[in-house]
């Protein structure tokens, strides 16, 4: 018995110093701090990584913000609008872009010539390429909106056309401007003189964000108002549809489904779902919600439903995680005093699980927000140049885009003056999704309760 | 058989909780094999025995806390003034109002001192009115000896409290849905000795208006607190008598074993 124990002690070797480290200890040492090397370097890549991505994009993005505009006064003669002189609406609107294409560019020409700005040889018709395509359109909208303004002279400030914007930003050049059928140097030349006489600015440009879509060729009016409402109504049904029935599913099979075969598979099932790529979404939403349900192609209710089918198994992993987070001591304690389950769910667990909850929910809301293969499917993807009619007019059905589809729309654009608009789109999805994830932060300081 | 059932409701007389061959299955684990105990009204009745002995489980049978386990079977008969509450008609949550229950870990909710003590009663509508509430609080607070020390406090969370003020605010909670029966589970487990003193003083008050049940590890005190001793072994009931034979004249070698140290 005395043997067996003693043989079971290792030998005391000769004495060693603790100052001193031993080669094991050596060992250990080192690859502890190797280890501690490999952690840092992978967070020194990522934050690197991002940095540059963060950099790029803002570099690119960020001109979105500000435009060249053109100011001159433009005076609103009578006999080219509105030659009876009835102020009729329907032979107001009979002038087409065409005609208040040719006021503009008369009216500028007429400026510079006051100014006494030399035209440098460029002919009217490319002096009157300087304007936007666009700027014709919102003054003619803005003369059918108000027909009093027929007949005065008003001061108007209207963009420049994205060449000279641009120029200003130094995405053109004279190099450039030279292999350019769009643009001239003789334009550019004529646009320096334009900027040092105050004509032409480049301000801030809130158009990008309110105003719609534009065509290829006036990329400077181009904007991301359909965009951020189509992705504000997805966001809102997407919240009320899968929230619900989310927490609802998540209660139920967490707290009341018996646990047999059926309920795992389900359980499977649903950590099945959240692994399916998210274009298998979209083309369900395509034979489901528009060729067999008959709903509006891209319409924001069918976008919605498709990432709410999406989004709805993170919810429920996320909502079934933060329930089983509760300790058991507490539904104990409600059945103990005689609670029943669901009044033990909802006093007790449910107020208990809500941060969790509501950052999970948050985080399946931001990547639906950011999600554009399904709604590619669907027809989100389309050009679509009015606004969604407000909710309660049934503004869910009309056909929108959202912002990432906006970013890949733009991204695909042949003219160089969509790149800076796609990053700026980004800016502006990035700003949401800050947002959305501050928000969530912000709750679950505030829900947070210890127990 | 009819003989027994007379014998049965005599029983009841006397006895709050009558059970009989009670039997459970966890799964495949068979953790309490053929339980008859009597719970006298009015007295304190102490489990003890080595852990994994049943006595917990046991204990959670008498208000059908092992329910919420879905792999529990429990057979035999459970009888409560001679109604069985395994009876098929009986609601657990009603059959809980009159079984109240503490837990070995104090598990306040994260809610007011006060709303602790008012849920049993709101939810089963005790009540009628605030000031009725109010005095209910007041009455389970002063019965589970906390009134002084939360009295100027009410609204701050219960979780905020020391583990020993914690373990009487549950039992302030527990009696405040005027239970007959109050079922401890190891309720001291976790205080230091004070606030366990504090405790064992508490259970012995409540003795006068309810039976108390207790399961502990500590047998001086289930000797200190009982005046009934269950001595469970691998989920066998050893013996069942009163606590001062228990402790100085066990009748069974294994219960002299556990009690002299040399078991469990």
């Amino acid at each position: 018995m005395t043997d067996a124990i003693a043989t079971g002690i290792p030998a005391a070797g000769p004495r060693r110093s603790i100052l001193i480290e031993d080669a094991l200890t050596r060992k250990r040492n080192r690859s502890e701090r190797r280890f501690k090397m490999y952690g840092l370097g992978a967070i020194t890549i990522s934050l690197l990584v991002l940095f540059v991505m963060l950099f790029t994009i803002f570099r690119d993005g960020y001109t979105a913000f500000f435009q060249a505009s053109l100011t001159f006064p433009v005076t609103l003669d009578a006999e080219a609008l509105d030659e009876n002189g009835n102020r009729d609406p329907a032979e107001l609107a009979g002038v087409t872009t065409i005609g208040y294409g040719n006021l503009l560019r008369a009216a500028l020409i007429q400026h510079l010539n006051a100014e006494g700005i030399d035209l440098g040889g460029v002919s009217e018709a490319d002096v009157g390429a300087l304007i936007s395509r666009d700027g014709p359109a919102q003054l003619r909208d803005q003369v059918l909106a108000d027909p009093d303004l027929i007949g005065q002279t008003i001061e108007l400030q209207t963009l420049a056309t994205s060449r000279l914007d641009g120029y200003l930003k130094g995405r053109v050049t004279m190099e450039t401007a030279l292999l350019d059928s769009n643009i001239s140097p003789e334009q550019l030349q004529l646009a320096d003189r334009l900027s040092e006489a105050g004509i032409m600015t480049t301000a801030f440009n809130p158009g990008f964000l309110t105003l719609p879509d534009a065509s290829d060729q006036r990329p400077e009016a181009a904007g991301l108002g359909v965009a951020i409402i189509g992705s504000l109504y997805m966001m809102f049904l997407v919240l009320i549809m899968t929230l619900p029935i989310g927490v609802a599913a998540s209660i139920y099979l967490e707290e009341f489904a018996p646990k047999n075969w059926f309920t795992d598979i389900i359980e499977v099932n649903i950590s099945n779902l959240a692994a399916v790529p998210s274009i298998v979404f979209g083309i369900l939403g395509l034979a489901l919600f528009i060729n067999f349900a008959g709903m509006p192609a891209s319409s924001t209710l069918v976008g919605a439903l498709v990432l709410t089918l999406m989004t709805l198994p993170t919810i429920i992993i996320a909502t079934r995680a933060s329930l089983r987070a509760v300790p058991p001591s507490i539904r104990d304690a409600a059945l103990g005093v005689g609670a029943s389950k669901m009044q033990t769910v909802f006093h007790h667990v449910l107020p208990l699980a809500m941060p969790g909850i509501l950052t999970g929910t948050i985080l399946g809301l931001a990547t639906a927000l950011g999600e554009t293969a399904p709604l590619l499917l669907i027809g989100m993807v389309a050009f679509v140049n009015s606004y969604p009619a407000p909710p309660l007019d049934g503004g869910f059905l009309d056909p929108a885009t959202a912002l990432p589809v906006q970013v890949y729309s733009w991204a695909s654009r042949s003219d160089p003056a969509f790149l800076e608009r796609s990053s700026g789109a980004i800016i502006v999805l990035l700003a949401f999704l800050v947002v959305m994830n501050a928000v969530a932060i912000i709750l679950r300081r505030r829900f947070e309760r210890r127990w | 058989m009819n003989d027994m059932r007379v014998d049965q409701t005599m029983m009841t007389t006397d006895n709050k909780i009558t059970a009989r061959g009670v039997q459970v299955h966890y799964g495949t684990n068979h953790a309490l094999k053929d339980v008859d105990v009597d719970i006298r009204d009015k007295m304190v009745t102490a489990f003890i025995g080595p852990s994994g002995c049943g006595k917990s489980t046991f204990l959670r049978c008498l208000n059908r806390m092992n329910d919420t386990v879905a792999s529990a079977r429990v057979t035999g008969k459970i009888l409560l003034e001679g109604e069985d509450i395994y009876d098929p008609k009986v609601d657990p949550v009603q059959l809980r109002a009159k079984v109240g229950m503490v837990f070995q870990k104090p598990n306040p909710f994260p809610k007011s001192i006060y709303d602790n003590v008012a849920y049993g009663p709101r939810i089963h509508g005790m009540a009628g009115n605030k000031a009725e509430l109010d005095e209910i609080v007041e009455t389970s607070l002063r019965g589970a000896a906390l009134w002084n020390e939360v009295k100027d406090r009410l609204t701050e969370p219960g979780t905020g409290l020391s583990g020993g003020q914690q373990q009487r605010l549950c039992i302030a909670r527990a009696v405040a849905t005027s239970p007959e029966v109050l079922l401890m589970d190891e309720p001291c487990s976790a205080l230091d000795p004070i606030a366990t003193a504090q405790v064992e003083e508490l259970i012995d008050d409540l003795r006068s208006r309810f039976s108390v049940v207790i399961v502990t590890h500590s047998m001086q005190q289930a000797a200190r607190v009982s005046q009934k001793t269950a001595f469970f072994h691998l989920g066998n009931l050893v013996e069942f008598n009163d606590t001062d034979k228990i402790f100085t004249s066990p009748q069974d070698p294994r219960t002299e074993s556990y009690i002299s140290g040399r078991i469990g």
